[in-house]
């Protein structure tokens, strides 16, 4: 789950990481607690917002009203702006970029630092990045630190605020469950202060469970994915007009790839899961029935979600009309014998042959 | 093939009074293996199939010699289960729960490294040589003992897999799970050296998909001297960039992790790619 800006500037405060005096606002401001110049950014959890014209430098109450009015309501990604963040302008001396992310290929917490604050770190030379990989029991320790200062070549008046923002780090990623903790840039200043301009906080929608605060943030999901996320189904909107249910994310995506090499287009990708709940089942035919769909095809390959639990929510669902689509079901694996004796005289005759299957939906919804 | 487990090792699983845990050793002693014992802490003296569970692994690992574990215990506990085991002296851990924090697999892993043993997981299927022995949810019925080995980042599309091959006459020498989440205990790459020192795995099938670079280290070993011939399939070439696609681990981010990218790494390393998952049965039988 990606926060947005100011709030991952909020979890900054927690930890002692120095941010620009600012203000959020949903439009109709046209004084400032700070004098200008002044930066208002618009608050959405994903990227590319300066591109798309949502970060605007401003010099007076009017330049400010203008610069809300026309940032509040604009669609960045696909998210409509609701709030805005205004903050001061930090002038710099330089920039500097320092994050903490899961290194996949280790397995271990990776801290990056970088001179070349401000720029997308992708873009950024290997030669110019400097590493430590972090155990997870030993934490930060003083001689990654001063590795990493010596490094950068920061001075002395702002080392020890250096350290202090990196331990900072370290401990938000940790307590919070962070899948990445960035700054881009940490401004040094003039003066040798060194201030958080932006902030990049994303959590690990799997430790939810321990953060309950976190939960009410919206994200980058539209409204149906939030929806199934509410009901612990993963689904994702795609283009075409077949809704796919699977079991297991493998699964789901190889039934995508075999749809898109038939002729067929995908229109949401539902992963049920290891569910053995047959309401589960009922749900995401829910789901499925907004997504408005020509057909759907069900792929079940039972191990943990067992195939006669399917039937029974496919028989619930179609019971109750929580769905009206045409089905196309192929169901195989744990009980799947089961399965086919409960679906008689449904309708619904299923399929032990996945190829078959794909090539009936296809039919289904190219209306041959 | 015997990595991990073989007919003869005292398997306990973590969390056998559970739905899954119950219904799971109940397969896992029909396919042949040796469940020795359970844990559920509070619900020690109690049996499950028949099999004694105990309030705690040390407990387990005292009574019956237990040396490998099968962790089903749901995620928030699931750290200190996989902690307890390790302290217990278990050697090897097969870690099926989904949704692990990351965090928390990044500190089992971390400790499983210091202490010598070997992780395979979070949220994987387990591993299974059929004729021998199995620890985890591969369905049974499926598997059919022969020299391919298998090793995927997925659950059910193993199972997809593996059905299509053994109904084409393939069997299996083992078949691994590694996984599906960010952060695996063991990887591609150690389970093909593994493979490669194997006397029964003549060939591998390698299911690996979008997110990570784990296929691309693969690869690499692969041309460095790996010479049973590999055939690989990759899930989540129609996958759109940005969007995890069920698995924690399954998202293509800037550009990295693509389908197209794995695919490439793998054919200039020499190994046959299978457009879809259902070409791969033609694709083992032609080689």
């Amino acid at each position: 789950m990606n926060l947005l800006e100011f709030e991952g500037k909020r979890l900054f405060i927690d930890y002692g990481i120095p941010i620009p005096e600012g203000v959020l606002s949903r439009g109709g401001l046209s004084q400032l607690p700070f004098g200008y110049p002044a930066v208002v950014k618009a608050q959405v959890p994903v990227g590319g917002r300066g591109k798309a014209g949502g970060v605007r430098t401003v010099n007076s109450g009017a330049e400010l009203e203008a610069a809300l009015g026309g940032i509040i309501g604009m669609s960045i990604g696909g998210h409509r702006v609701e709030e805005a963040l205004i903050e001061r302008m930090v002038e710099g001396g330089g920039e500097l970029y320092v994050s903490v992310s899961v290194d996949r290929s280790k397995g271990r917490p990776l801290l990056m630092v970088s001179d070349a604050g401000g720029m997308d770190i992708e873009s950024v030379p290997e030669g110019r990045i400097l590493k430590e990989w972090i155990d997870p029991w030993v934490g930060l320790r003083p001689f990654a630190l001063r590795n990493l200062i010596a490094g950068l070549g920061i001075d002395s008046g702002s080392s020890g605020q250096f350290k202090a923002i990196l331990q900072g780090v370290w401990h938000l990623f940790q307590d919070m469950d962070a899948e990445l903790v960035e700054i881009n840039p940490l401004i040094v200043t003039k003066e040798g202060r060194l201030v958080a301009a932006d902030s990049k906080v994303v959590i690990d929608d799997d430790a939810l469970f321990r953060h309950e605060e976190l939960k009410k943030s919206a994200g980058e999901m539209t409204e149906l994915e939030r929806k199934a996320r509410d009901a612990g189904i993963s689904f994702v909107q795609l283009g075409g007009d077949i809704g796919v249910i699977a079991n297991g994310a493998g699964l789901t995506m190889a039934t995508l790839d075999i749809l898109a090499a038939r002729g067929g287009k995908g229109g949401a990708f539902l992963d049920l899961g290891g569910t053995d709940d047959p309401e589960q089942v009922r749900r995401a035919f829910l789901l499925m029935k907004e997504v408005k769909p020509k057909a759907v095809l069900i792929n079940i390959f039972g191990g943990i979600t067992k195939c006669d639990t399917v039937a029974q929510g496919l028989l619930q669902a179609l019971g109750d009309g929580s769905t009206d689509i045409p089905i196309v079901a192929r169901i195989k694996g744990v009980n799947e014998e089961k399965a086919v004796e409960m679906l008689k005289g449904s309708g619904i005759k299923p399929m032990l042959s996945l190829d078959e299957a794909i090539k009936a939906v296809v039919n289904i919804s190219s209306g041959a | 093939m015997s990595i991990l487990i073989d007919e003869k090792s005292k398997v306990l699983i973590q969390g056998i009074t559970g739905h899954q845990g119950t219904f799971h050793s109940q397969k896992m002693i029909e396919f042949g293996t040796k469940v020795v014992a359970g844990v559920t802490p509070g619900k020690g003296g109690q049996t499950v199939n028949g099999i004694p569970v105990f309030d705690s692994v040390r407990a387990a690992v005292e009574e019956t010699g237990a040396e490998v574990s099968g962790i089903f215990v749901p995620a928030p506990f699931a750290l200190d289960a996989a902690i307890e085991a390790m302290d217990a002296g278990i050697t090897s851990l097969v870690v099926i729960t989904e949704h692990i924090p990351v965090q928390d697999a990044m500190r089992i892993v971390s400790l499983a490294d210091r202490s010598g043993v070997r992780v395979i997981g979070p949220n994987t299927p387990g591993i299974a040589s059929p004729g021998k022995a199995k620890l985890g949810i591969i369905p049974n019925h499926i598997l059919k003992k022969g020299d391919v080995g298998v090793v995927s980042r997925s659950g059910t599309l193993t199972y997809e897999i593996v059905d299509l091959l053994s109904r084409a006459g393939i069997g299996q020498s083992t078949c691994i799970g590694i996984g599906g989440d960010r952060v695996s205990g063991t990887d591609f790459v150690e389970v093909l050296e593994l493979f490669k020192k194997d006397k029964q795995t003549k060939r591998v099938v390698l299911i690996g998909e979008i997110g990570g670079s784990a296929e691309e280290e693969a690869a690499e070993f692969i041309s460095k001297g790996f010479t049973k011939p590999v055939t690989a399939y990759i899930a989540g070439k129609s996958a759109p960039q940005g969007k995890r696609m069920g698995h924690a681990g399954a998202i293509v981010s800037r550009g990295t992790g693509t389908a197209e990218g794995k695919i490439k790494a793998l054919k200039a390393a020499g190994a046959e790619v299978a457009g879809t998952a259902v070409d791969i049965v033609r694709l083992v039988k032609r080689g």
